[in-house]
């Protein structure tokens, strides 16, 4: 009966800094529309400042407190400069380059804090006057969380009074109802974009100074923290600050009586099925409303056309000297290149699924992970031999794609985001923690390709042919009756259903073909590195995946291979040149962005149509 | 006229949330005819229209075409029943060629839209061709939709709309937004095409010069529900279509 208690008050501990990170990321959202995968590190950087602050401010507890305030206060700035720098720029471009923005981000405050505070995991110090435990029943629980318990409420208060009882509140529910509404009102928009920027990021940061008495600060906390709170965002409804409080208490409660009651294995999976079954039932969440589409249909994926000019000359060039110039290339090379054609292969599947189906997935690595475990299993646990293993390992991802994309393209726009996304984290918990079939987080090792393919150069060939064969394949379909209906369907989903076209069917299989094709994309890549890891499946990879099309741009399928190659070859670049790869490419994704806000190959392609752009 | 019965809905009800947007409406459609349906903003003409494609299944009622039930259908199947429309605001595929606009519906009446190994560029092109020259857009039919004119681009919606040679075409506004003189001229290519197929139309209009020119019937709807419904003659001298609609400004 105390252990229910006590679990029931650490779940709702817990609950308290998912609520305050949440309903930031929340407000955000409503507002702006912007998806801030930032937001986690806005998190990490409060919890490393409050442990530099709080251990250098002199005034004992007073100083430690002021110290928690402060960071938090520090990091509100940061996003207020954020917000006005950086993303003010990009509100008019299409959505998917704003979240390539805040994933540059990621990787700049992941490297900021790696320079100042190294990699090591740190421990803050003790929370003066409220390190000790108070006695509960018979048990021992601790006051610091006690505290909490009490401030996360106060917190939701003012929040709400701040909501519900200012014109500043009013504004921002009214943006968050209907964006276009506000502006027609002559409200400054921007003003209240910044506003509501500097206050999520109060928020993260305050939960992030909070939090860091409690557990030890890791590099890692970016990555976790923001899964968590697209989850509670996603359960509670986006946009709602409330809902995200009571998505914040399932979690919490969850996780905690989780850990007691369900085996080891369905730990982390647990809250991502809760995440996909709201997404299915009820997509705008418990406590949320439908959004209003705000930019018309397929208004998510910005406008491409194919009047960009033929490639053919180009590929065929490229084509000649991947296959004649390798032998000449020094090792390190072929490796790199056999690792861009996984890379081109995963990436120009998500570029139909985005650029022609419209259907913009955050979670595309699962297919790329589990084509990769499917042929690592096949040869270690199904005993076949590596050829064999190398064709059925996409197979793997074929099956996952069709069943997860039975649920998803019921939904479309940022809900089809999310359960892509919940999926992706359900593969993910799943390889991290099935120990006995996937290894879990040690991975499958000595996946290496048979002997007579295992020289680089041999292995290399094999690479091409699977992978132009992917590619030929990917493009084939691109301009097939099934890819101009695609596109339909992308263009204007209602006129196609009353054209005889089954919508949903359509995108069924194009989400299987895109699986199917990045899970060959694994398969290529296991053998490359000789072994399967849960990281695979990862969001980072999803994001890179993203970033791949949104540096090739959309207009063509051949920007994504281009984007490939360009995002892995400034990564290999700058990792030999700098321990801060992760910054350097940050940076150079953002100055992309900002000069580019159409892509790269949107930008070349725009120089070379010849009648004008949509918008034009 | 030997009046054949092609489209029947009875007591149809659909309801937004507590809104009635319509409300036990009953509608019988002749083969063959031209029929306006107007009534004022929110009457429920377009509502009735998503109810009749299946793009809205119905709170209530029952939706009978050629003596089979559709309601209920997904939009798809209805389609291939033979009811095709077109919508209010122009929906053409925006990043497709007006030529693979059409394309998409003959593909579509053919059953290819899977098809991932073929090229899309050598199927069906004459007959899309072809289709486009009825409309007059055939000298247009390689360039990019998204260049085309406000008056090409409701060419091009028809083109689609009339590409599986549907049974019933539903016109919801085929006017709007145009010039007078566009408008008579795309009113003219309907009713030529509507006599050379020999199709039923049911469509919705405000411009009632258009109306009262093209409809053989009229049936005005107001509150979700049937007014009046008769010949033009008629129902210009409906007293109380005159008070809620033609008198309130609406003509």
């Amino acid at each position: 009966m105390t252990l229910l208690l006590l679990q029931f008050l650490t779940g709702l501990t817990n609950a308290m800094f998912l609520f305050l990170v949440a309903s930031g990321l929340s407000l955000i959202f409503g507002v702006t529309r912007i998806i801030n995968f930032a937001h986690g590190s806005f998190f990490m950087l409060g919890a490393y400042m409050a442990a530099s602050l709080a251990a250098v401010l002199p005034g004992g507890a007073g100083g430690y407190y002021l110290g928690l305030l402060l960071a938090s206060l520090a990091v509100a700035l940061l996003g207020g400069l954020v917000e006005l720098l950086l993303l003010r720029r990009i509100y008019r471009s299409a959505p998917l380059y704003q979240l390539l923005l805040t994933f540059a981000l990621v990787l700049v405050m992941a490297d900021a804090v790696r320079l100042f505070w190294g990699p090591e995991n740190r421990l803050g110090p003790p929370p003066p006057g409220l390190s000790g435990s108070l006695p509960i029943l018979d048990q021992q629980f601790p006051t610091y969380d006690l505290a909490i318990l009490l401030l996360g409420p106060s917190v939701a208060a003012g929040l709400w009074w701040l909501l519900y009882r200012t014109r500043w509140g009013i504004l921002i529910r009214a943006a968050t109802a209907d964006r276009e509404m506000v502006g027609a009102l002559g409200v400054k928009e921007s003003w209240l974009f910044t506003g509501v920027f500097v206050l999520g990021s109060w928020l993260a940061g305050l939960a992030g100074a909070l939090q860091m008495p409690r557990q030890a600060l890791t590099t890692v906390l970016d990555s976790t923290v923001i899964a968590e709170a697209f989850v509670v965002v996603v359960v509670g409804g986006m946009g709602s600050p409330f809902g995200a409080l009571l998505g914040a208490v399932l979690i919490g409660l969850l996780q905690a009586f989780g850990i007691l009651w369900l085996p080891r294995e369905f730990h982390m999976v647990i809250v991502f099925l809760l995440m996909a079954i709201v997404l299915i039932f009820r997509p705008w969440g418990l406590l949320g409303r439908p959004l209003q589409s705000d930019r018309g249909e397929g208004g998510w994926v910005p406008e491409t056309s194919r009047w960009a000019g033929n490639p053919g000359w180009a590929a065929g060039g490229i084509a000649l000297l991947l296959l004649l110039l390798p032998p000449l290339l020094p090792t390190f090379f072929v490796w790199l290149l056999v690792e861009i054609l996984a890379f081109a292969l995963f990436a120009a599947s998500l570029q139909l699924l985005i650029g022609s189906g419209g259907m913009i997935s955050f979670g595309h690595a699962a297919y790329f992970g589990l084509g990769a475990y499917g042929a690592a299993l096949w040869m270690q646990q199904g005993g076949l031999p590596m050829p064999v293993a190398f064709l059925l390992g996409p197979l793997a991802a074929l099956g996952a794609a069709l069943i997860f994309g039975l649920f998803c393209v019921r939904l479309s726009g940022v809900y089809f985001a999310m359960l892509t996304l919940a999926f992706a984290q359900i593969a993910y918990a799943v390889v991290h923690q099935w120990y006995d079939l996937t290894g879990g987080d040690n991975g499958l090792l000595g996946v290496w390709p048979a002997s007579a393919l295992a020289t680089p150069l041999r292995y290399y060939y094999l690479a091409l042919l699977a992978g132009g064969i992917g590619l030929a394949f990917l493009g084939r379909v691109t301009d097939s009756p099934f890819g101009v209906t695609l596109r339909a369907t992308r263009d204007h989903a209602r006129r196609c259903e009353a054209l005889g076209v089954n919508v949903r069917a359509h995108q069924l299989l194009a989400f299987s073909v895109a699986g199917l094709c990045a899970g060959l994309g694994g398969t290529i890549f296991v053998f490359l590195k000789g072994g399967a890891f849960p990281d695979y499946l990862g969001i980072p990879v999803s994001v890179e995946s993203l970033a791949m099309v949104l540096l090739g741009g959309m207009q063509s399928l051949w920007g994504a291979p281009v984007g490939a190659a360009l995002y892995l070859f400034l990564d290999t670049v700058i990792t030999r040149s700098t321990g801060y790869w992760q910054a350097a490419l940050g940076g150079i994704l953002i100055l992309l962005v900002l000069s580019f806000p159409r892509g790269v190959g949107g930008w070349l392609a725009g120089k070379t149509s010849r009648e004008g752009s949509p918008d034009g | 006229m030997a009046d054949e019965l092609l489209l029947e809905a009875r007591g149809l009800c659909k309801a937004f949330g507590g809104v009635r947007a319509v409300d036990g409406l009953c509608l019988h459609l002749a083969r063959g005819e031209v029929r306006a349906l107007i009534g004022p903003n929110g009457a429920g003409k377009t509502t009735l229209f998503n109810l009749l494609t299946g793009q809205l299944v119905c709170d209530n009622g029952l939706i009978l075409f050629q003596g089979e039930r559709i309601s209920g259908l997904p939009p798809h199947r209805i389609w291939r029943k033979g009811i095709s429309r077109t919508f209010q605001i122009t929906a053409a595929f925006q990043s497709l060629s007006v030529l693979e606009n059409v394309q998409v519906a003959l593909l579509s009446r053919d059953r290819a839209t899977h098809r991932m190994l073929a090229t899309a560029r050598r199927l069906g092109q004459e007959e899309a061709v072809r289709q486009l020259a009825r409309v007059g857009l055939a000298d247009q039919a390689e360039r990019p939709c998204f260049v085309l004119s406000y008056g090409d681009l409701k060419r091009l919606e028809l083109a689609v709309a009339l590409a599986n040679r549907p049974v019933l075409l539903l016109l919801d506004e085929p006017t709007a937004g145009m010039a007078p003189q566009e408008r008579s001229a795309l009113m003219a290519l309907v009713s030529r095409i509507v006599a050379e197929e020999g199709l039923t139309v049911l469509f919705t209009e405000h411009d009632m010069d258009v109306v009262f020119a093209a409809a053989h019937r009229i049936t005005v709807i107001h509150q979700g529900r049937t007014l009046a419904e008769g010949t033009p003659e008629a129902i210009r001298g409906n007293a109380r279509v005159q008070e809620i609609y033609l008198g309130g400004g609406g003509g």
